[in-house]
C-alpha cells in the first residue's frame, strides 16, 4: 500500500522536516528486552508478587529526588540538574500504588515515573496498579487513586517511541481480594506486545470464581483445544481475531454471511478450522451455531468463547436515515448478539458455551464518542458497551465463571479504512498516542486476551484498542 | 476386499452460484472455479490438509491444458497434495457419474471418502484452429529443414484460419440439442404453456430456496456472485408467454430462451464418504446413496428422442430397486429443457410407450408434481454441463435429510449423445 502514510515515514526528507515518525510497535507475546523496573508508593506488593509468578526479570526502580539528582554541565558550559538515569534502558516500569492513599504517595509516583520517562526502550511499558477509588474509603485516598488515572493518561500522551501507559484497577479492600494469579494475565498482556496499540487505558481486574492456575498464565497456547466461535471472520479484523486465536490453539468456527463465504473459506483453511455460513440476524442463528459445534466436536463439545465481530455500517446524516438503514445496524451489530447469546447460555444446550467460558463484544470508539453520520452504528456500538457492563456484572454469569467483555478498536488498518479520503484517513491515523493505525491483530490480541482461560477475574470490562485516539477520551 | 458392500452417504455439497456465459465469471477460467468450489467444501467441514480418498470431477468444455484439471484443482487447494483425483466426462452427466464413481468405490471399501462432481464454462470455451491450420502446424514442426517448414505452412489456406468454437450440436446429426428436443416436443405434444409454467415455478422456487437461507451451506459466494446470475424471482408465465421460439420451426415451435437453459459458467462438488468415516470426522450424513443407472438411446437413427434416455433408465433402476414412482418423495428431474422434463414424464405416463419401449404391462406411473424440483432446477440456476450432478445431488440430500431417515429421492440427468444417468438416495 504505498500512499501518503508510507511515503512520509519512509522518507528520510520528512524526518528532517519534523513530520512525526511511527515507530515500528513491538508485537505479539514478547517481552520487553530490558528489565522492569518495580517500585511501590504506599507500600503495595501485588505487582511485585505478580512478576515474580510471571518469572519476569526485575529490578528496583530509580526514584528521583532532590539527592539523587546530577549536575550535567551542557557545551555551553551552562548546567542543570537532571535525575538519575537507567544504565542502558528498561523494558516497563511497573508502579504499585495499590497502597496509595495521600497526595504525599502521588509524590513517590512521580519520583518514579520522571527516570523512566527518558528510560524505556522503544515499545516500552509503564503499568500502575491501583485499586477501584471507590473502595479506597476516605475521600482523600479516593482522591489519590482516582489521581492515577490523570497520570497514566498524561503519561501516555508524552511517552515515545511506541511506549504506552496503562493503569489497572484491583480489588484489594474488599470482601472478595483479586489474587495475584488473577492479576497475571492482565499484567503479562499489557508488558507483551500483544498490548502494542493499547495505552492510557484503565482495566479493572476483580475477583473470579475459580483462580487461575499457574500453568494457565504462563500458557503460550492458551486456547489448546478449546472452541472459539468468531462471526464476521471472512475479512478484515475478524479474519485477523480468527487467526490470532487459531495461533494460541483454539479450534475455531468461523462464521460470516453466504455471501462473504469465498474470504471466510480462505480464513478457515489457513487456520485448519471450519466456516459456518451464516446470516447472524436469522432467528435460528444461536441454534445452528451449537449445532455444529456439537455436531464437529461432539455432544461434550462445547464453546469456550464467543467473539461478536460481525457488523455493518450504513452511514448517513440522521435528517436522512431511514428505519432500515437503522434498523439494518442495530440489528447485526446489537440484536442479533443478544439473542446468540440467550441460546448459547442454556447450560443444557448441546454445543452451548462451556461453564467459565468467554463472550466478547466488538464495540467501537465511535460508541464511545458519537460520529457525524453514524448515529444507527454509534448506537449499536455504545448498546454493546452497556451490554458487556450488564453481562459482567450478573451473578448468575459469575457463578458460572462465564466473563462478558469488549474491545473498542480506533483506527485500525484495513481493507475498509484504506478506502477512506487521504486526508480524513491521514487525521484518523494520527490522532493517537502511538501516531499510527492499529493493526487487525492487536484487536485480536486484545480479544485473545480476554478471552483467555486465565482472564477469570476480568468482566464486565470495555478495554479500548486505539493508539490512545483523541476520539472520545 | 470386505463381504459386505458399505454404504456410501453424502455427506454435504459446495456449489459456486452460477453465472451467466459472458457475466460475472467471463475471466474464470474451470481451474479457478472448481478450486474455489472445492476449497468451500474443504472449510464447510474442516478439513484442510487432509487426505482424502479421492477427488472425481469434469468440464465438458475443455482446454487442453486442462488434461490433469481436478488434480490440479486439489494441488491448488487446501487439501493435502497426497490426495489422489481424476477428470471424468459425460457430457451432462458428468457431475452424477462421478457421484457413482466415488460412492462405488466406497462402497466397495477401495477409498473410504471422495469428492464428486463438476464445472464448466460456456465463457471461457476453448477455441481450436481449424483443421487445415492445425495440420499444417503439425506438418511444420516435424520438418527438419527450413525449406521443409516453409513448404509445409505454404499449405495453408486463408480459411484454414478461422478458429473453430466448440458447438451446442451432436457430431451425428449436426442438429444442435434444442434442435432434436425440439423434434421430441412436437412428437409428445408438450404444450408451450406447460413449458412456461414449469419455467417459472423453476425460479419461484428456486428464488424461495435462496431466500430462506437452502443454500446457506451448500453454497459459497464466488467473485461478485452471491446468488445464481440467470435466477428470474419475479418472471411469470405471461412474461415467458412474450418471448419468440428459438428452436424448432412454425407454428408449432414452443421453445423459448425462457423454457430452455441458458449457457452457463460454475462448479458444483460434493462430499462423500463412509458412514464410519462420516463419524470419525463427526460429519453429518445428508443422504445414502442407493442405486444407479446409466441408459442410452439410439437417436441418430431417429429411433428415440436424444434426451430421453432417463425415460428409460428410471423404470430400469426402479425395477431392480423393487420400488414405483409412488414410492418416491423427492424428483429432481435435470431441466435441460422444460419439455424435456414433460416428455420424459408424458412417456412414463403413456402405455404405448412403456409396453412397446419399456416392455412394461403398463405405465410405469405420474409423478407427483408436488415433489417435483422443489427448490427449482436448471432452468432458474443455469447449467454449467458437468455442475449440474453436483447441484442436484447435494440439493435433494439435504432436501431428503430434512424430510428424515427413509425418505427416498430420484435424480434424473439427460445428457448429450443419448445418454441418461439417473440414481436413487435415501435421506438419512
Amino acid at each position: 500500500m504505498a500512499d501518503l502514510m508510507q511515503l512520509l515515514t519512509t522518507n528520510p526528507l520528512a524526518k528532517q522536516l519534523g513530520v512525526p515518525q511511527a515507530t515500528r510497535l513491538r508485537r505479539g507475546r514478547e517481552l520487553p528486552s530490558g528489565p522492569v523496573a518495580v517500585g511501590a508508593a504506599g507500600g503495595g506488593s501485588t505487582a511485585r508478587r505478580a512478576l515474580e509468578l510471571l518469572g519476569v526479570p526485575t529490578r528496583e526502580a530509580l526514584v528521583d529526588r532532590p539527592e539523587t539528582r546530577v549536575t550535567e554541565t551542557s557545551d555551553d558550559g551552562r548546567t542543570r540538574e537532571v535525575p538519575e538515569a537507567y544504565l542502558g534502558s528498561i523494558g516497563a516500569l511497573v508502579v504499585d500504588a495499590t497502597g496509595a492513599t495521600s497526595i504525599a504517595d502521588l509524590e513517590v509516583v512521580r519520583g518514579l515515573l520522571r527516570p523512566a520517562m527518558k528510560g524505556l526502550e522503544r515499545s516500552g511499558r509503564v503499568v500502575v496498579l491501583g485499586v477501584e477509588p471507590e473502595t479506597a474509603g476516605a475521600p482523600t485516598a479516593v482522591a489519590t487513586q482516582q489521581a492515577l488515572e490523570g497520570i497514566v493518561r498524561s503519561v501516555g500522551k508524552e511517552l515515545r517511541g511506541g511506549a504506552t501507559a496503562n493503569l489497572v484497577r484491583v480489588d484489594l479492600l474488599t470482601g472478595e481480594p483479586t489474587s495475584v494469579p488473577e492479576l497475571a494475565s492482565t499484567l503479562l498482556f499489557l508488558l507483551q506486545g500483544r498490548s502494542a496499540y493499547v495505552s492510557g487505558q484503565v482495566l479493572h481486574v476483580g475477583h473470579g470464581s475459580r483462580e487461575p492456575e499457574v500453568a494457565e498464565v504462563l500458557a503460550d497456547r492458551p486456547f489448546e483445544g478449546r472452541v472459539v466461535v468468531v462471526t464476521g471472520a471472512g475479512r478484515g479484523i475478524g479474519a485477523g481475531i480468527a487467526r490470532t486465536l487459531a495461533r494460541d490453539g483454539a479450534l475455531v468456527v468461523a462464521v460470516d454471511v453466504p455471501a462473504g463465504g469465498q474470504g471466510l473459506a480462505e480464513v478457515a483453511n489457513s487456520i485448519g478450522g471450519t466456516a459456518l455460513q451464516l446470516d447472524i440476524t436469522a432467528p435460528d442463528a444461536g441454534a445452528r451455531i451449537a449445532a455444529h459445534v456439537a455436531q464437529r466436536f461432539g455432544d461434550m463439545g462445547r464453546i469456550h468463547a464467543i467473539v461478536h465481530n460481525a457488523g455493518i455500517t450504513r452511514d448517513k446524516l440522521l435528517a436522512n436515515t431511514d428505519e432500515e438503514r437503522w434498523g439494518s445496524v442495530l440489528e447485526v451489530n446489537l440484536a442479533a448478539q443478544i439473542r446468540i447469546n440467550q441460546v448459547l447460555l442454556d447450560a443444557e444446550l448441546p454445543g452451548g458455551l462451556d461453564e467459565g467460558g468467554r463472550i466478547v463484544g466488538v464495540a467501537s470508539t465511535s460508541g464511545i464518542a458519537g460520529n457525524r453520520g453514524q448515529a444507527n452504528y454509534a448506537a449499536s456500538k455504545a448498546g454493546v458497551i452497556g451490554l458487556v457492563r450488564a453481562m459482567g456484572a450478573d451473578p448468575r454469569l459469575a457463578a458460572r465463571g462465564i466473563t462478558v467483555n469488549a474491545v473498542a478498536p480506533g483506527f485500525i488498518e484495513t481493507e475498509m479504512t484504506g478506502r477512506m479520503p487521504v486526508a480524513t484517513r491521514e487525521v484518523a491515523r494520527r490522532i493517537n498516542s502511538l501516531q499510527q493505525g492499529g493493526r487487525p491483530v492487536d484487536v485480536a490480541e486484545a480479544i485473545g486476551y480476554l478471552a483467555d482461560p486465565a482472564s477469570s477475574a476480568v468482566t464486565g470490562q470495555v478495554l479500548r484498542v486505539c493508539g490512545q485516539s483523541q476520539i472520545g477520551a | 476386499m470386505p463381504d459386505q458392500l458399505t454404504d456410501a452417504v453424502i455427506v454435504g455439497g459446495n456449489r459456486i452460484p452460477f453465472g451467466k456465459a459472458g457475466g460475472a465469471y467471463a475471466a474464470a477460467s474451470n481451474q479457478a472455479m472448481l478450486t474455489a468450489t472445492l476449497d468451500g467444501l474443504v472449510a464447510r467441514f474442516g478439513l484442510a490438509g487432509e487426505r482424502l480418498g479421492e477427488v472425481a470431477a469434469g468440464a465438458v468444455l475443455k482446454h487442453a491444458r486442462d488434461f490433469n484439471l481436478t488434480r490440479e484443482a486439489v494441488l491448488g487447494s487446501a487439501l493435502a497434495a497426497t490426495t489422489p483425483a481424476y477428470d471424468l466426462q459425460q457430457a451432462c452427466g458428468t457431475g452424477l457419474e462421478t457421484v457413482l464413481q466415488v460412492a462405488n468405490k466406497i462402497r466397495l471399501g477401495q477409498v473410504d471418502s471422495g469428492v464428486a462432481g463438476g464445472v464448466d464454462s460456456a465463457s471461457d470455451a476453448p477455441i481450436a484452429v481449424g483443421e487445415g491450420l492445425r495440420k499444417a502446424l503439425l506438418g511444420a514442426s516435424r520438418a527438419r529443414t527450413p525449406m521443409a517448414r516453409a513448404k509445409a505452412l505454404a499449405a495453408v489456406r486463408p480459411g484454414d484460419l478461422a478458429p473453430e468454437t466448440p458447438r451446442n450440436a451432436e457430431p451425428r446429426t449436426g442438429l444442435s440439442m434444442g434442435e432434436h428436443q425440439a423434434l421430441t416436443a412436437r412428437e409428445w405434444g408438450i404444450t408451450r404453456e406447460a413449458q412456461d409454467e414449469l419455467a417459472a415455478a423453476s425460479h419461484h422456487r428456486l428464488a424461495a430456496a435462496w431466500d430462506s437461507g437452502f443454500f446457506d451451506d451448500l453454497a459459497t459466494g464466488f467473485l461478485r456472485l452471491t446468488r445464481d446470475e440467470g435466477l428470474r424471482p419475479d418472471t411469470s408465465v405471461d412474461k415467458l408467454a412474450a418471448l419468440s421460439p428459438v428452436f424448432g420451426k412454425g407454428e408449432g415451435a414452443t421453445m423459448t430462451a425462457g423454457n430452455s437453459t441458458p449457457l452457463s459458467d460454475g462448479a458444483a462438488l460434493l462430499l462423500l464418504g463412509s458412514p464410519q468415516w462420516a463419524a470419525e470426522h463427526r460429519l453429518p450424513a445428508l443422504a445414502r446413496f442407493v442405486d444407479a443407472e446409466v441408459a442410452a438411446v439410439d437417436y441418430v437413427s431417429g429411433d428415440e428422442g436424444l434426451l430421453m434416455a432417463p425415460a428409460y433408465a428410471v423404470p430400469r433402476l426402479l425395477a431392480r430397486q423393487g420400488l414405483t414412482l409412488d414410492d418416491i418423495d423427492r424428483f429432481e428431474i435435470h431441466e435441460a429443457f422444460a419439455s424435456t422434463v414433460l416428455a420424459t414424464m408424458a412417456a412414463w405416463e403413456s402405455e404405448e410407450f412403456c409396453t412397446g419401449r419399456l416392455g412394461l404391462d403398463g405405465p410405469l406411473g405420474t409423478v407427483d408434481r408436488t415433489r417435483l424440483n422443489v427448490h427449482g432446477s436448471s432452468l432458474a440456476a443455469g447449467h454449467p454441463f458437468a455442475a449440474t450432478g453436483g447441484r442436484i445431488v447435494a440439493t435433494l440430500a439435504k432436501t431428503l435429510h430434512d424430510l428424515g431417515p427413509g425418505s427416498r429421492g430420484l435424480i434424473s440427468i439427460c445428457a448429450a449423445g443419448g445418454q441418461g444417468v439417473v440414481a436413487i438416495l435415501e435421506g438419512c
